[in-house]
């Protein structure tokens, strides 16, 4: 068996009579990538600021790298580095005092930190930012760094929380190339995200956190097969069209006033192609074609049974 | 490396981190020294000539009377935009980044103590500067120069860590710029401008017992020659016991508090 990076038993927090974590079990073998997935609110943040030792659990036994999270959590912290959801770099000074002020606090020699700084300034494109304040980055620089700060006195097990929240499309793919290469380097990711793709991207295993409760947990792959809702949304320019397509398809639910006929599928190139060899046989126009991949909204309405509210 | 060593370690770290924001943000400083300097410019030519001969002199017997209140007073100030330093500090993610870490806790609060107590020492020495420049006459040897600075020094070590609680316990920063006022306060309600036996009993009662008068008193005694008996020692004990007292306070408060961020 491997070794586990994060073993928790019945994790629970409340603030007063608000219940936030409601005895949740985590497991998260060294080297793999796990991902929290959960809309705003339910209870990510507080899960990744306990096992970083942030705060205290009100119950629950939890180990971090092999220590004690309650007695040990010296040890715990020696061994893991946190990116927050807010920016945790030091405004007033520069991306390289920064670095350097992460090295002198991990205890590393003056020659060992100024060579991880100028390593790490370079790999997060930063090095031509280096002498300037932190205060004058942009977004994506600031969060660049943070990760970077993260990574000095290289911890062998990395909470990320929502790290691509506010970054732009390019920041974001960036952001998970890191990622890859972190863990092809053996460290443990815990990954929080309320995006699928994201989770999907990067995570081995993913958990679905809502109202302090783990509802469902699986690879992507196994979440995904749990969650109806992949389909392909037809739009015709008159009813006629719409019921010849129904009545060819023998499947999917017609809405007569949309003059859409929602078509299930997985969405692949296959399946598009198929569908669209048939309609073209019978002449059948269609005006309009979307493909509608499962997605957050789709995991919620499946597992929870409430509407978009809970994803705003 | 030993847990005392590693405590040392991480403070100088932390100290270098806040003489580098200082130092980056002059501004602060520049106006923690300036107050005061007003201060005393004001006391000595506006109210001086009068003050002076309730004291049995003129002005230049004011200027020597004044000058410790004021150096107390400067003091005072800084603590206050050290409490606001704090506060705002403890707003910053990079705070919930260190306690993430595995470093001496405090070491962040000891960074900013010895950052604001440079800050005040060097805002001292300008305000004795322009001091002996309109007229300060101090008859001091090398010796009780050496003492004065180290009755500051402590001083100043005292009020910084009581604004780093202060500090700490404020919800926002703007809540922090208030909880020191009456530090700054307690000079006038002592022996720092005029004497405290020209004040009405109850007043003067308190004037003659709060922390700051024996102090300033020592102070003066050092500078000045005037009679110091036990002032000295009760302004170490004082000094000394807030300093313990504040430092056990903050280091608690800071310990016991999640990220505000």
């Amino acid at each position: 068996m491997t070794n586990l990076a994060i073993a928790a038993d019945g994790l629970r927090k409340s603030y007063g009579d608000k219940v936030v974590l409601d005895g949740i079990d985590l497991v998260v073998p060294e080297g793999t990538v796990f991902s929290l997935l959960g809309p705003n609110g339910a209870g990510k943040t507080t899960t990744v600021q306990i096992l970083s030792t942030l705060i205290p659990a009100d119950g629950g036994t939890v180990q971090v790298a092999g220590h004690d999270l309650a007695r040990e959590p010296d040890d715990v912290r020696g061994a893991i580095g946190v990116t927050g959801q807010y920016s945790a770099v030091d405004k007033l000074l520069t991306g390289e005092e920064n670095l350097l002020l992460m090295a002198d606090l991990k205890h590393l020699s003056r020659r060992d930190g100024r060579r991880k700084a100028a390593e790490l300034l370079d790999r997060f494109d930063l090095a031509d930012a280096a002498r300037k304040p932190a205060a004058t980055y942009s977004g994506g620089m600031r969060r660049r760094l943070d990760l970077a700060m993260t990574l000095v006195g290289d911890p062998r097990l990395i909470f990320l929380d929502e790290p691509s929240t506010g970054l732009d499309p390019r920041g974001r793919r960036s952001m998970w190339q890191i990622v890859r290469e972190l863990v092809a380097s053996g460290v443990t990711i815990f990954l929080t995200t309320q995006y699928l793709d994201e989770a999907d991207e990067l995570a081995d295993r993913i958990a679905l956190l809502d109202h302090g409760r783990l509802i469902a947990e699986g690879t992507a792959e196994e979440l995904k097969r749990r969650i109806p809702g992949g389909h392909i949304k037809l739009t015709f320019a008159d009813t006629h069209l719409l019921d010849a397509a129904r009545g060819l398809l023998e499947a999917g639910v017609a809405d007569p006033e949309a003059l859409t006929l929602r078509v299930p599928s997985d969405g692949g190139v296959h399946a598009i192609r198929e569908l669209l060899r048939l309609l073209d046989e019978r002449s059948i126009d269609i005006a309009d074609m979307s493909v509608h991949t499962p997605d957050l909204d789709d995991v919620f309405l499946t597992l929870t049974g409430r509407q978009k509210e809970a994803t705003r | 490396m030993s847990t005392v060593t590693l405590a040392m370690r991480d403070s100088s770290t932390m100290v270098r981190r806040q003489l580098k924001r200082l130092l980056r943000y002059p501004s602060m400083t520049v106006q923690l020294v300036v107050t005061p300097v007003i201060i005393l410019l004001l006391f000595v030519y506006v109210l001086g000539g009068t003050l002076g001969t309730g004291l049995g002199g003129g002005r230049a017997t004011y200027v020597n009377y004044v000058v410790p209140g004021i150096l107390l007073m400067a003091a005072a100030t800084a603590a206050t935009g050290t409490a606001v330093m704090v506060a705002t500090d403890m707003t910053e993610g990079i705070i919930a980044r260190f306690r993430t870490m595995r470093i001496s806790r405090a070491s962040v609060l000891t960074g900013h103590v010895v950052g604001s107590v440079i800050q005040q020492l060097l805002g001292m020495a300008v305000l004795i500067g322009i001091a002996l420049a309109i007229g300060f006459r101090p008859d001091a040897n090398a010796a009780e120069w050496l003492a004065a600075a180290g009755m500051l020094t402590l001083f100043a070590v005292a009020i910084t860590w009581l604004s780093v609680a202060l500090g700490l316990k404020s919800p926002t920063p703007e809540a922090a710029s208030n909880a020191p006022m009456p530090l700054i306060l307690l000079p006038f309600l002592g022996s720092g401008f005029v004497p405290t036996d020209s004040m009405p009993t109850a007043l003067r009662w308190f004037a003659e017992y709060q922390p700051f008068t024996p102090i300033m008193q020592t102070v003066r005694g050092l500078l000045l020659g005037t009679p110091i008996g036990d002032d000295a020692a009760i302004a170490v004990a004082w000094c000394a016991g807030i300093a313990a007292a504040s430092y056990l306070w903050a280091k608690h408060t800071f310990n016991n508090q999640g990220s505000k961020a």
